[in-house]
């Protein structure tokens, strides 16, 4: 099959585009960077650049989504390009490539509208209520995707939850940093219940909704590795595993959710490269469970995680012991 | 003012829309709700009709789950024989027709009857009444017996009881200047009413209930209905209402009474007035539920499954008790009987006589003194049948009392202190007892709480302190009363082995406490399972340090001691007590319960060698009720070291189901090869069968019952000493006999478990605490098992979070200082140590448990405080 990854110069992507690699399938990526995806052929280019999407597309059988705008702080009409925007215009113009199956990479956030999730299925998006700039114009992307399933273009939706692993420069990287520097609360009690994705099985998720776009399409599947653990428990835990401190410092809950907006809202006034420390969304994140039913994704793509949490966490070690 | 009958709006929640109708009947229209239509649409005829009548101040949209529920159970996936649910808007009321004029009960018990009429009601009818819906629906009864085919009632009454005022709020009420305006011009009284459910009813329900009384004029009826309470003889509908009460005592129609005990308007006395004129009315108490009962309880799916097995046709659910067809065992104060003339100790109360030495009361005492107390029992009015409520602490008055109250076919209500002042009022309120015999604390409680009885102390007491707790005798005063009846060549009643003879309350571990009733040859038949299982009979010796085993010493024929100390209170029971005891009975048998163990252990420095070679005759210990840790029962080995130390499990409801030994425990804990875990509780002791009834995917025991080994279920029991049934709980007598047939009485324990390949019965947990995960069922006693091993023998609970079907699981340890998330370190062992993932490891200081054992687990409270916490909330402490 020849496959499109967008985004494959993310975490995620490139790990997706490397193992279509290794299942022998023909990849293709598009994204503004080089993927760095052995046996991958780079298109450089930016989703919501309508010509180099139509290049990318052109001769694919298949298109895995994933170039988002990924950030806790920044303009809205930012996130809406990219999210809402570049979604279209990759649809639209894989569409008309000929293209029959879609793989749509979205987030839980995009149906949480910030109080707990305690075993959920998967919701519907809701931009209205999704919380931020991001889970807003991520659940706008999803509707779109979902609304273009039709007969020989099948579209699915994948929304894999907090993906780590060794290399990840996004949760774990975040979490590292902020431990050695002293800005990583544990909000509230720390016990708030939360589903993480251990990265080989978000990738092998994708991969089987690929492989059964055609009987799935139409429908949204949040993906964990369905072992909710304490949110404190799991970043003391991958703080272990990379070798720096555990968070230290405790901030009840609802004053961290305070803090958070009044941060956010003085970053939008002096914007800067690094992210604000804290925002309600990341602080939501921290304090209310959110854990999700994986009963039905697991049946309808056959696909179970074979790498549990303390496998990952004893991978990260290794994988940090031999960078060191 | 007059206005027209008319339909609610649509979409009052719970109400589907489609059934209601306007019929006009009496000369005025009424609204209806009826899903005949529905019933008819779909080609489906009703076996009958559930006719439904509301109280004031509600309306019809009170019966909305029944007839939503018989719709749903007729026309549904695994249709059910089908009932047509009507339920009526009385005139005046709700979206009936408002005329103007004031209806008293004769006008309503007629105006129903023409309404019927009209339908062309054919038969049969089953009615329901709530509140004062409750006369009329009955005046309609007892009018209509040819249709007539059942009742149903929801806290009602038919007649003031006497010497009582009219309920509080109903006579602030009718006090002049208050009736207008408490029931019409303001909807005081209608919000009062709504206010009573608890929990609340939502805005949204409440509003329905609001709906049709939106201002005075509508709320005529009301005003009306509340006027035409009979509050006194002269009132004009008093005497329709005794017409009605009087008919009530002669239907011979089956009967439902559905009760919500916190009601201030109808009361205990209300309650027992029903029963008397109904004495055959199955009954169900919902403890917590109050005047809207219908509000608060899953009243529908009980009525539907009432009526589906008292009236339907075919129904093969009037179960005979099995033992009437085996040859009864001899009563169970024979062996008393029998050695009337002896003068050796029957009974020995430590303690009990002058300064403090032991009591010693001979065969031939404990047999006229039980003779006397039942002649005088007798002399004092008491009837077979009747209940008589002991708050006695265990002593020679209380083996006494109770066998003579047996002896005359009285029903004796047993009822632990250990549930605690409100959990034994609510017991004792709910069983009405006839009498109370009590101590004076006892009696103390019983007056100042208000429950029901007569009084009879166990000591005679001033005539000042008798008049203020309103005792009528003293045990003393029944003494002389039947010594002078026997005097006189009276006989005493024989109650068969079929009556009832004693109610039982359970812990209330799980729930309120629930009274079990025993016939007499039930628990002749307890009696014979104890003697034949442990070898007692005439002249063993027995230390009674465990109430209701201590109880059956004379029915055993056996010496029993009671040692000294408060027997109510085990965790104080010492060593020398126990052995002082022992030696004055020169016992072989030890009864202790699980709570007491400890304490003897710890104690047992003080034992002094005479003390110590007492405890080397005891050959028997036997302690049931809770689990007992291994090493607790090795300790408690090393003090009686000539015994064979017995775990027996069983429940008030079958005392003695299995049987194992410290022995029998130590091999079970290295052959459990098929690693399910649980506790095992040993085999089946001779007469008891014990089968599994498998879990299915949802945890529920549907499947068929089976011995296969290895399979896990709820645990069903049968043995002849098992109960008769619950008292007065309808509902949950009929689960915990869903395995019951015609040949074979069963119990249904709501213990979950397996046998294994021996035949030994292996304990896993309670059905309300079966996990279902994403990746199966998963049952808690083996992990914690495994879990306290690993953790040195720190308590442990397994619970779960999240909804059911994809639970995930959570241990929680005892210890710590504060409670929430467990350290890394023993989170890392906990988990290693359970054979299943789990989400997270808390710690709490102390883990809940229950009052009378202090060993069972409170999972519930454990699992609502695990899940406020893995919430992100603020949870505090379990």
């Amino acid at each position: 099959m020849r496959v499109l990854v967008t985004g494959a110069s993310g975490y995620l992507g490139g790990a997706v585009a490397g193992e279509l690699i290794r299942r022998g399938h023909d990849v293709r990526t598009l994204q503004r960077r080089p993927s760095r995806v052995d046996g991958a052929l780079d298109v450089l280019g930016d989703v919501t650049d309508a010509a180099r999407v139509r290049t990318a597309v052109a001769g694919m059988d298949a298109v895995v989504h994933l170039a988002a705008k990924v950030s806790l702080a920044g303009a809205p009409a930012e996130f809406d390009a990219v999210n809402v925007e570049g979604t279209r215009t990759l649809l639209d113009e894989a569409r008309r490539a000929g293209v029959t199956r879609v793989v749509h990479v979205s987030s839980p956030s995009v149906a949480h509208a910030g109080t707990s999730l305690v075993g959920d299925g998967t919701g519907r998006a809701d931009p209205d209520r999704a919380r931020g700039d991001y889970a807003r114009t991520k659940a706008l992307g999803e509707l779109l995707a979902l609304e273009s399933d039709a007969p020989g273009f099948a579209v699915v939706a994948i929304r894999p939850h907090l993906v780590w692993g060794p290399g990840d420069p996004q949760l774990v990287g975040r979490i590292v940093e902020r431990a050695r520097t002293r800005r990583l609360p544990v909000i509230g009690n720390g016990a708030a219940l939360i589903d993480t994705t251990y990265i080989d099985n978000a990738v092998a998720a994708i991969v089987a909704a690929l492989d059964r776009a055609e009987r799935v399409h139409g429908r949204a599947y949040v993906v964990t590795n369905g072992e909710p653990r304490p949110v404190g428990e799991l970043l003391a835990g991958i703080c272990r595993a990379c070798g720096v401190p555990a968070p230290a410092w405790r901030v009840p809950a609802g004053a961290a959710r305070g803090a958070g907006a009044a941060v956010e809202a003085l970053w939008r006034l002096r914007p800067g490269r690094d992210e604000p420390p804290m925002t309600r969304f990341l602080a939501e994140q921290l304090s209310t469970a959110h854990w999700f039913d994986q009963r039905r994704v697991r049946e309808d793509l056959d696909w179970a995680p074979t790498i549990t949490i303390d496998e990952g966490l004893a991978r990260l070690a290794a994988w940090t012991a031999a960078r060191n | 003012m007059q206005v027209a009958a008319s339909v609610p709006p649509s979409g009052l929640p719970g109400l589907p829309d489609g059934h209601s109708r306007i019929v006009r009947a009496a000369g005025a229209e009424w609204h209806l709700l009826d899903n005949g239509t529905a019933l008819d649409a779909a080609g489906v005829t009703p076996i009958g009709t559930l006719l439904c009548v509301h109280g004031n101040p509600t309306w019809s949209y009170l019966w909305r789950r029944l007839i939503t529920g018989a719709t749903e159970a007729a026309l549904g996936e695994d249709p059910r024989p089908a009932w047509r649910v009507v339920a009526v808007d009385q005139l005046e009321m709700g979206y009936s027709a408002r005329t103007g004029r004031m209806r008293r009960l004769e006008d309503r018990v007629a105006e129903l009857g023409a309404l019927t009429d009209e339908l062309g009601l054919a038969g049969p009818v089953v009615t329901v009444g709530h509140d004062w819906g409750g006369p009329v629906s009955l005046g309609w009864a007892v009018d209509h017996p040819d249709l007539l085919a059942g009742v149903v009632l929801l806290n009602t009454a038919v007649h003031q009881p006497e010497g009582r005022p009219v309920p509080m709020p109903l006579r602030a009420a009718l006090a002049p200047g208050v009736l207008d305006l408490a029931t019409q011009s303001t909807p005081a009284f209608l919000e009062t009413t709504l206010s009573l459910a608890r929990p609340a009813l939502s805005p949204e329900v409440r509003d329905a209930f609001r709906a049709p009384y939106a201002n005075p004029d509508r709320r005529r009826g009301i005003h009306d209905f509340v006027a035409d309470i009979p509050a006194s003889s002269e009132h004009a509908s008093t005497p329709e209402l005794d017409r009605i009460a009087a008919g009530v005592a002669s239907l011979a129609v089956p009967a439902l009474v559905l009760w919500g005990p916190r009601d201030p308007v109808f009361g205990e006395a209300h309650l027992r007035d029903l029963l008397e004129r109904m004495p055959h009315a199955d009954v169900h108490r919902a403890e917590g539920a109050g005047h809207l009962i219908a509000e608060e309880t899953e009243y529908a799916a009980i009525v539907l499954d009432w009526v589906g097995e008292t009236l339907a046709p075919a129904s093969d659910s009037d179960m005979s008790p099995a033992d009437g067809r085996e040859a009864p065992s001899e009563p169970i104060w024979a062996p008393m009987e029998r050695n009337a003339r002896r003068d050796a100790p029957a009974l020995i109360d430590m303690g009990a006589g002058a300064d403090g030495a032991p009591r010693v009361i001979r065969w031939a005492t404990l047999a006229q003194r039980v003779d006397e107390l039942a002649h005088g029992l007798v002399a004092a009015g008491v009837r077979p049948g009747d209940r008589v409520s002991l708050l006695v602490p265990p002593s020679a008055d209380l083996t006494a009392v109770l066998y003579a109250a047996v002896r005359v076919g009285a029903v004796v209500v047993v009822a632990d202190a250990g549930l605690g002042v409100r959990g034994l009022g609510r017991a004792i309120r709910g069983a009405h007892p006839d009498v109370i015999v009590g101590a004076l604390p006892g009696l103390v409680a019983a007056r100042a709480l208000g429950w029901p009885g007569r009084r009879i102390s166990v000591a005679t007491l001033s005539r000042t302190l008798a008049r203020s707790l309103a005792v009528e005798h003293s045990l003393g005063d029944l003494r002389r009363l039947g010594q002078a009846r026997i005097a006189g060549g009276s006989g005493l009643p024989d109650p068969e082995p079929t009556d009832a003879a004693a109610i039982l309350f359970t812990s209330g571990s799980t729930g309120p406490a629930k009274g079990v009733r025993y016939t007499h040859g039930q628990l002749s038949a307890l009696r014979d399972a104890l003697a034949r299982h442990y070898d007692l009979g005439p002249d063993t010796g027995i230390v009674a340090g465990f109430a209701p085993f201590a109880l059956l010493g004379p029915a055993l024929g056996a010496r029993s001691v009671i040692p000294l100390g408060d027997v109510t209170a085990p965790r104080t029971l010492t060593a020398s007590a126990v052995a002082d005891a022992a030696e004055a009975a020169d016992a072989t048998v030890l009864f202790l319960s699980p709570a007491a163990l400890a304490n003897v252990v710890a104690t047992a420095d003080a034992l002094r060698p005479s003390q110590r070679a007492a405890l080397t005759r005891i050959r028997t210990v036997l302690s049931a009720g809770a689990p007992v840790p291994v090493h607790l029962l090795e300790q408690v080995g090393e003090l009686v070291p000539n015994a064979t130390l017995h775990t027996p499990y069983g429940m008030t409801e079958g005392l003695l189901m299995t049987d194992i030994t410290l022995e029998g425990i130590r091999d079970a804990a290295t052959t459990d090869t098929d690693g399910t875990g649980g506790v095992c509780v040993g085999s089946p002791i001779d007469g008891v069968d014990v089968r599994i009834g498998p879990l299915d995917d949802d945890g529920q025991p549907t499947g068929r019952l089976t011995t296969d080994p290895g399979v896990t279920g709820e645990i069903v029991v049968s043995a002849r000493h098992l109960r008769d049934g619950y008292d007065r709980l309808w509902a949950v007598d009929r689960l915990a006999k869903a395995h019951a047939t015609l040949e074979v009485r069963r119990h249904s324990t709501g213990d979950v478990g397996h046998l294994d390949a021996e035949g030994r019965l292996w304990v896993e947990g309670r059905l309300q605490h079966v996990l279902v995960t994403a990746d199966g069922v998963v049952t808690p006693v083996g992990i914690e098992q495994r879990i306290e091993t690993a953790t040195g023998g720190r308590r442990a609970a397994l619970v779960g979070v999240g909804p059911r079907g994809t639970q995930a699981l959570v241990a929680i340890v005892e210890g710590g200082r504060t409670p929430g998330l467990a350290d890394s370190d023993l989170a890392a062992s906990v988990r290693a140590a359970a054979s299943r993932p789990l989400a997270a490891v808390l710690t709490t200081p102390a883990l809940p448990t229950d009052i009378r054992h202090n060993s069972k687990i409170d999972r519930t409270a454990l699992a609502h405080w695990a899940d406020a916490l893995l919430r992100g909330e603020r949870a505090g402490r379990p």
